[in-house]
């Protein structure tokens, strides 16, 4: 007889069927609420998508301001709802182009901004007081919003009508993904000088997304995914309240960032229990009162790590459940990924199926008729109070070692989530874990799949762009913005008026950012294996 | 008639496990870093945000045997072929260069002349990387010797 294992990857285990016994000793109708009240298991909204449907923000940029301009138009013009944007490496890192690191990384994993010029010429022609505008983007978050609030003051449209997001989570950068430039203590003091500042001057936008997605890609389970991020929410909210911002002026402006992997109802029992156990936690850890405080607003990506290079076609099948389980998860936005991203950037072909991908889950499925059509499933409710209980016994865990920074600087979260990939990927390799044209079924061969080229010109382009704007400018108020910048964060004020004032005044990324490693030191990563 | 065999190596093989660029995207290479210790290895991981020379002053400094190169970001071309430069340009053209990442199919091509070989895309097995790694030294081993520094 052939034995099977059906424990999901986070641990839990499905019986053989569920029953409404699965939920005798929990209070099933105060745990689930209706639509748009506590504990918002099921949705933050009344009417959900039978109001408005979620905003289609498929994640962009490569080359230079221009190519991504065009891309953000053509994604716009295929009907999608709101911008996202991706940067290359040397703008995450604090670099400017012409750094001697960022030969051979200008424009390749994004789009390279390092002047208010290049953030003009990102969006010519795209209203900013019409779109929101999602920006992935933390060492550096402060320096890339205020380019961006200065790109909408020269368009005429002001603060209070912007609308976006900034990605702004440095916290995870130290897990996952390690794109930091500065030590967390004052990398964790420059994300909450944006919150501050945000909650003072710009209504609608979102001054963080702390994000699950990025410790998932690297190899947490679905529970560490929501542990982790609380984790490091908790400790976002935590330092605002230590610098005397009220809970409710800036908790309605958080926002989320998680994967929809490919366990379908694993993945829908997340974004339930997630709701829920957020709504709770700033209640009675601190004092929110506002019923905006307690809801989740998340975005989801659906899962890069999960694609195939065999095969990609395949990769449409995957995104379209991962994307079906995002929805009937309630989430507020959505990216569908293209099926050739493990080969490399999207072409635009690939782009324009991953957003049909999500027009048809909207259009055409019928889910979005009632709001959380999956509750009241007796295996979907057993799922989300498995993963509410899970998740909150590692938070708990987290909190006894000090909570989310102390859990960083010691390894914990990495370490977790290293052990999690590598027993994944021995699954994979013992073939306990199926993937459909890797490990099995991998007959075929991909010889004639076309993919993304990157276009040299591109880099030439924002090369020559940046030597002439380092001309064209006023060297003298441009250096005395700097060095005011850097007066002011020595005498411990908000980074962001200082950020503002010096890229209005033609500082650029690299500059900016060379002040502050002057004052902050750079870190060096400590990996154990 | 038996021959006299050379007594085996007792060193173990060494490895640098490195990402000579700005991609910070590890699952990949520390995944590989616990695949060659359990095939073994000695590992040496460089960690992330390094440059090629940082990364070939790592592998003669620790004397290793291989470097195993890891971008997803598209920065292969340059660093990888850079890593190799240096290397033959400190006398330690000995040390075996592997490569992994998001590398497009005519990209390898290129690399392999540079002397970095397998250029291992998503999905490929451990036991295929440990495998090459560990044919790739012993190969070396038996047409070359390391100058002496």
């Amino acid at each position: 007889m052939v034995t099977r294992s059906f424990v999901t990857d986070s641990g839990i285990m499905p019986k053989r069927f569920h029953t409404l016994q699965d939920l005798d000793d929990i209070d099933y109708p105060r745990r689930l609420g209706k639509p748009g009240e506590p504990p918002f298991t099921r949705g933050i909204y009344h009417d959900m998508y039978r109001d408005r449907t979620w905003t289609m923000r498929q994640y962009a940029g490569f080359g230079s301001a221009e190519t991504t301009n065009q891309r953000f138009k053509f994604l716009i013009d295929s009907g999608q709802t709101g911008l996202s944007t991706a940067f290359d490496l040397p703008t995450q890192l604090g670099m400017d182009s012409d750094n001697d690191r960022s030969q051979g990384e200008v424009g390749r994993v994004g789009v390279a901004i390092n002047t208010i010029e290049d953030m003009q010429l990102l969006f010519e022609g795209v209203p900013l007081n019409q779109v929101s505008t999602s920006m992935t983007i933390n060492a550096p978050a402060g320096i890339l919003t205020a380019l961006y609030l200065v790109a909408g003051e020269l368009q005429g449209v002001s603060l209070p009508n912007l609308r976006g997001t900034t990605q702004n989570d440095i916290l995870k950068e130290f897990v996952a993904r390690n794109t930091f430039i500065y030590p967390p203590e004052p990398s964790l003091s420059l994300a909450v000088d944006l919150i501050e500042y945000c909650s003072k001057t710009i209504p609608h936008w979102h001054p963080i997304s702390i994000s699950g997605y990025h410790m998932r890609e690297a190899g947490a389970t679905a529970v560490q995914e929501l542990a982790f991020t609380f984790s490091n929410a908790i400790e976002y909210v935590s330092a605002c309240v230590d610098r005397k911002i009220p809970p409710d002026s800036f908790l309605p402006m958080l926002s989320f960032f998680f994967v929809a992997g490919s366990d379908f109802f694993e993945e829908i029992a997340k974004f339930r229990a997630a709701r829920r156990i957020w709504g709770r936690l700033v209640k009675e850890r601190f004092g929110a009162k506002k019923r905006a405080s307690m809801m989740l607003r998340f975005h989801t990506q659906t899962s890069g790590e999960s694609l195939t290079a065999q095969q990609p076609e395949n990769n449409i099948v995957r995104v379209a459940f991962q994307g079906l389980s995002a929805i009937l998860g309630g989430t507020q936005s959505l990216h569908t990924n293209s099926m050739d991203e493990a080969l490399s950037l999207p072409t635009e072909r690939a782009a324009r199926i991953a957003l049909r991908t999500q027009q048809l889950i909207a259009f055409e499925t019928g889910v979005t008729k009632t709001v959380d059509p999956l509750g009241g499933s007796y295996y979907v409710e057993y799922l989300t109070e498995a993963i509410e209980k899970a998740t909150l016994r590692e938070i708990d865990r987290i909190d006894s070692m000090g909570g989310a920074l102390r859990a960083i600087e010691s390894g914990y979260m990495q370490n977790e989530i290293q052990a999690s990939a590598y027993r994944v990927q021995k699954k994979v390799e013992k073939e306990e874990k199926v993937i459909v044209g890797v490990n099995r079924y991998n007959d075929e061969t991909t010889e004639d799949f076309k993919i993304y080229r990157p276009d040299v010109r591109a880099v030439r382009r924002q090369l020559n762009r940046l030597r002439s704007f380092r001309k064209r400018r006023s060297e003298s108020k441009s250096r005395e913005a700097v060095v005011s910048l850097q007066r002011g964060i020595s005498s411990g004020k908000n980074s962001m008026p200082y950020l503002i004032d010096a890229v209005r005044k033609n500082a650029t990324l690299g500059e900016i950012s060379d002040v502050l490693r002057e004052i902050y030191g750079e870190y060096k990563q400590r990996t154990s294996i | 008639m038996p021959k006299l065999m050379p007594k085996s190596n007792p060193r173990k093989l060494r490895i640098l496990v490195s990402k000579p660029g700005l991609d910070g995207h590890d699952r990949g290479a520390l995944i590989l870093c616990k695949a060659f210790r359990d095939a073994g290895m000695e590992v040496i991981y460089g960690g992330v945000l390094t440059t090629p020379e940082q990364v070939a002053a790592m592998a003669i400094d620790e004397d290793v045997d291989a470097v195993a190169l890891s971008l997803l970001n598209g920065a292969h071309m340059v660093a990888f072929p850079r890593v190799a430069k240096l290397l033959r340009d400190s006398n330690a053209a000995d040390i075996v260069l592997v490569g992994g990442g998001i590398i497009p199919k005519e990209d390898k091509l290129v690399l392999e002349k540079e002397g970095i070989t397998g250029n291992f895309g998503p999905g490929t097995s451990l036991g295929t990387i440990v495998k090459h790694v560990k044919d790739r030294v012993a190969k070396r081993s038996r047409t070359t010797t390391r100058p002496s520094q």
